[in-house]
């Protein structure tokens, strides 16, 4: 393979890369001029589709395809909505493009709104980036003043407005429905579907949720072509007629326990061993990897004989992982407490359970409180076998829940029960020695303020 | 016509019947655990308790495909060769998990709880919960916040199902419920400063499936196992809601809707709903009596009908007010007895009271100004007997003018009625009869004073401002020495044995065509009179209106 060279990140050590001047001077913004004097909206979107581009928000579904949902003929207003609520624990691509490269995502907002017929974007952004909202506030100023987004955009019927919406931080508002919840006003209880977005979605109109990366890929799919695109990455598995393939460039966020940590991109498909120790520099402090997160820690965890997993679409999937996520591997070291990994992930599930749904809204809860008493010295193995019911039954795949935020909540107490039992009865073992073997109903612990 | 299929059993949908799983199980007979759902709400399927197993039948093939995982059935169409599986291990095992899950912060207070008995969280645990409770986690709290004047929640004992929430926004259209906080912690509340006070709040207490909603009128009054239900109606003004009267001997403790398409759907207002208060009053008028040398003589009844009787054979001119509080049986049976006393007894429509004007809510749910149950029924007696509906006043002039010297005047009002200005006009009368369930003016100036019932008393038919029948039967006894009006009238008019309503109906359907359509049987959601009576007079109609 060729040296990879990076795409969605070159412009990004420029000096103001975030300036239009910058952005344009190397060759920015004639990727969409193409688009929207050459092509028609149809070709824009068969282009995307011939590309396989998947969704980098988490799920990986192909980006044309979701387009073509949309209602043929509608009267509209269609919308398209820019997930920027990175809320991922481990995540920060979408943050680099925002606030080094905001024109390559507004070039592909541009692009992606020509293409669907979309004459207003959303751009969702958490609350926590506030550079990322200067940055992207300044370049749909200067869009404005260009010409690039307004009325009668390059003296084309086509017209756009891109507003900037800060989130209140919530990790459920980057759920799609969620977020459009959240968007109209409404408090961010991920919707019953169906219906799609697709069909209803924003203010009870057709609308496209998309991610901040998948529209940096469509300025690059515009400008360098869908061939260009295939030749990167993992092809689809001819013996599995549903899998569109994994191609194209990644941003993967590298944090934890790793030398170098950093937004690095690379082909899909690179393995988690090789991002460490290529991208990372390795494991820090000469120690050895004990587990990583592939993709955010909703995705679960690979243990250190796992590490070589490619991570593509596909990959952490064959290794009892939820997915590719959005491929932010955080290391963790040989020094490791999973019990302490898991407590801290379950914390997190049941701070941001929406509530909506009895199993998320209370099993969250309850395996919490399970690892709470653990740490505090009062589990039992039985607590092992509770955990993994809850992770088991737990979120839409099978079917217990609106949204998938419980899978994301179950995933890691499975992984790391099911990779790392032993530790955790060695740990039970030994931090209760007289009560571990307990199968009776035991006291309630006082309420902790854990979250 | 659609088939669906529900364990097995197939039943047929009506075309264009748009039922959801939990609906379409129940015409199979299957009954489908849920909290969430409500027919008249929102489909949130939040709750997860009817989760169920689903698939379609090809309808050429009969090759059965299954969905691979659960879905809730609330939000699930039952379209044509839709299959549900609602007793399979997969769904009983989701059913004990969601119960589980509830119980996690739920106090178990059921002692103490005002629901227990009729609360879906203790049904569902008996018949799909586990027998072990596993998540020994947490000590339980127990709060209560005041929700405003009529309703409290029991914080800890809610399941978030958020029908309240649905109600306020979707009905009443007022939204002072909300969630508040966020994952385990939520809890229903109201923004400071404003409570919930819409005038159908009550209803949020019916639709939560636990305690966690407490009617303040009713908080600790009677365990629901004690009570007997009676269907009745509203009298609270002409929309008729169908209700139900729940009493533990003698003494009504609430008032609850019943559902009635027609009507009210599942909702009721406050006005309604805590307006019973004055059936147990103390003020109640107890005791028939007699005018004699300027002094009441406590008569017994036996005596007083028999009284009341040979004194009216004789008067001059005999004059009939009927309250829009009687009901259409017991009105029939006044004017028929009045007119047998005095073949052109004079038959009038009683007080119609009117307070401010309609109110209707965001789903079109309306409480009328007009207060009283029954105008539309009275009225069509009276026409059936007088050329045009009369009022009191009429009666008033044709006392005046010295045609009438007796009148028989029927109250039942909840609030006063009448004035000193319009008592003193009856003083010209030789006889007047007043039967009231409160005294007022006119019942100081009465020759036979007879202590009248109250609704839940009442065993008859009323038509509300959209000329729609409905029954009601008796709930309680009438205090001693209160005979319901109809049992009066009937031993009156000498007929044999005891007052039945339906006897009544039937002959005052064949005897006034606007009653025609409930010569047969009523329903419990009644029967449109309107477009019956337009069936009645031409068949082509009939067949435009089926």
């Amino acid at each position: 393979m060729a040296k990879f060279e990076p795409v969605l990140l070159a412009n990004v050590d420029n000096p103001d890369s975030h300036t239009l001047k910058v952005y344009e001077a190397s060759g920015g913004y004639k990727a969409m001029k193409r688009a929207l004097t050459e092509m028609t909206p149809v070709a824009v979107i068969d282009l995307v589709k011939s590309s396989n581009l998947r969704g980098r928000g988490g799920a990986g579904f192909p980006t044309g395809l979701k387009w073509s949902f949309l209602p043929k003929d509608h009267p509209g207003p269609i919308y398209m909505c820019i997930n920027a609520d990175e809320s991922e624990p481990g995540t920060f691509n979408n943050r680099i493009l925002m606030e080094e490269d905001p024109h390559q995502v507004i070039e592909g907002i541009i692009i992606g709104c020509f293409a669907t017929r979309a004459q207003t974007a959303y751009i969702y952004l958490r609350y926590e980036y506030p550079l990322s909202y200067d940055r992207l506030q300044g370049a749909i100023d200067e869009c404005y003043k260009a010409g690039y987004l307004g009325k009668n955009i390059l003296g084309k019927e086509f017209s756009l407005d891109i507003y900037l919406h800060r989130g209140a931080a919530a990790y459920i508002c980057g759920e799609e429905t969620g977020l459009i919840e959240s968007l109209e006003g409404k408090r961010a209880w991920p919707r019953i579907k169906p219906p799609f977005p697709a069909v209803e979605g924003v203010f009870r109109k057709p609308t496209v949720v998309n991610n901040i990366e998948t529209m940096a890929c469509v300025t690059q799919i515009l400008a360098r072509g869908a061939d260009w695109f295939k030749s990167i990455g993992i092809p689809a598995d001819p013996k599995n007629p549903r899998d569109p393939g994994s191609y194209g460039p990644k941003l993967y966020c590298l944090s934890g326990h790793v030398n170098k940590p950093g937004c690095y991109e690379a082909p899909l498909g690179i393995t988690c061993r090789q991002l460490i120790d290529e991208f990372g520099g390795g494991v820090w402090k000469g120690r050895k990897a004990k587990a990583a997160i592939p993709g955010g820690i909703s995705m679960g965890l690979l243990s250190e004989a796992e590490l070589d997993t490619p991570l593509d679409f596909a990959g952490p999937g064959r290794v009892g992982c939820l997915g590719l996520g959005t491929a932010a591997v955080v290391v963790l070291d040989e020094t490791v407490s999973m019990v302490d990994f898991l407590h801290n992930s379950c914390r997190f599930f049941a701070h941001e359970s929406c509530g909506q749904c009895t199993p998320c809204r209370e099993g969250t809860e309850w395996s919490l409180r399970m690892l709470d008493r653990i740490k505090a010295g009062k589990g039992r193995l039985r607590d092992l076998d509770l955990l993994l019911e809850i992770g088991d039954t737990i979120g839409i795949i099978p079917g217990t829940t609106i949204c998938g935020l419980s899978d994301g909540a179950a995933w890691p107490i499975k992984n790391a029960i099911r990779k790392f039992r032993g530790e955790f009865e060695e740990y039970i073992k030994r931090t209760n020695p007289t009560g571990y073997m307990v199968t009776d109903a035991v006291d309630a612990l006082p309420i902790l303020a854990a979250h | 016509m659609p088939k669906v299929i529900v364990n097995g059993q197939e039943i047929e949908l009506k075309a264009g019947e748009k039922l959801n799983g939990i609906q379409a199980a129940q015409r199979a007979g299957v009954d489908i655990p849920h909290y969430c759902w409500h027919a008249g709400l929102t489909v949130v399927a939040s709750c997860r308790m009817c989760l169920v197993e689903t698939g379609t039948r090809n309808a050429e093939t009969g090759a059965i495909t299954m969905v691979p995982k659960l879905v809730p059935a609330c939000q699930t169409p039952a379209t044509d060769n839709t299959i549900f599986i609602t007793n399979s291990e997969k769904v009983q095992q989701a059913r004990a998990m969601v119960e589980e899950d509830l119980l996690i912060d739920h106090p178990i207070d059921c002692p103490i709880c005002d629901k227990a008995g009729e609360c879906l969280l203790q049904d569902y645990h008996f018949e799909h919960g586990q027998d072990e409770r596993r998540a020994d986690i947490r000590p339980f709290t127990s709060r209560r916040r005041e929700m405003g004047d009529t309703v409290t929640l029991f914080i800890d004992r809610c399941v978030m199902c958020t029908r309240c929430v649905r109600f306020t926004r979707e009905i009443s259209g007022s939204s002072e419920l909300m969630v508040i906080n966020r994952g385990s912690h939520e809890e229903i509340d109201v923004f400071p400063g404003y409570p919930l006070d819409n005038k159908l709040s009550g209803n949020v207490v019916d639709l939560c499936p636990v305690g966690a909603l407490g009617d303040k009128d009713f908080l600790y009054q009677q365990r629901v196992w004690f009570m007997k239900k009676h269907p009745g109606i509203c009298t609270g003004c002409s929309t008729g809601c169908s209700i139900t009267v729940e009493e533990n001997q003698d003494t009504v403790y609430r008032l609850k809707p019943r559902t009635n398409p027609h009507v009210n759907q599942w909702w009721m207002c406050d006005e309604g709903r805590y307006g019973y208060h004055y059936v147990h009053s103390d003020k109640r008028l107890t005791g028939a009596g007699k005018l004699e040398d300027s002094d009441y003589k406590n008569v017994e009844w036996s005596h007083i009908i028999t009284d009341l009787d040979e004194r009216l054979r004789k008067v001059r001119g005999l004059g009939v007010v009927l309250s829009p509080h009687l009901t259409v049986e017991e009105a029939y049976l006044l004017a028929t007895y009045a007119r047998s006393v005095d073949p052109n007894a004079m038959i009038v429509l009683g007080h119609v009271p009117v307070v401010g004007v309609d109110e209707t809510f965001k789903n079109g749910f309306t409480i009328r100004a007009e207060k009283c149950p029954n105008r539309r029924g009275i009225e069509a007696i009276v026409l059936h007997y007088m050329p045009k509906v009369l009022t009191v006043d009429d009666l008033l002039a044709e006392i005046a003018a010295g045609r009438i010297n007796a009148a028989w005047v029927t109250g039942g009002y909840k609030e006063p009625w009448i004035d000193e200005s319009t008592a003193v006009q009856f003083e010209a009368l030789d006889t007047l009869i007043v039967q009231d369930i409160f005294s007022s003016p006119l019942w100081e100036r009465a020759t036979y004073q007879l202590p009248g019932a109250v609704f839940a008393e009442r065993e008859g038919s009323y038509v509300n401002y959209a000329d729609r029948l409905q029954n009601a039967v008796w709930a309680v006894r009438p205090p001693a020495g209160v005979r319901v009006e109809a049992s009066v009238y009937w031993q009156l008019l000498g007929r044999p044995g005891m007052y039945k309503a339906r006897r009544v109906l039937t002959e005052l359907a064949g005897e006034i065509p606007y009653f025609a359509a409930a010569a047969g049987a009523v329903s419990d959601v009644g029967v449109d009179l309107k477009v019956n009576l337009l069936a009645a007079k031409s068949e082509v109609v009939s067949a435009a209106v089926s």
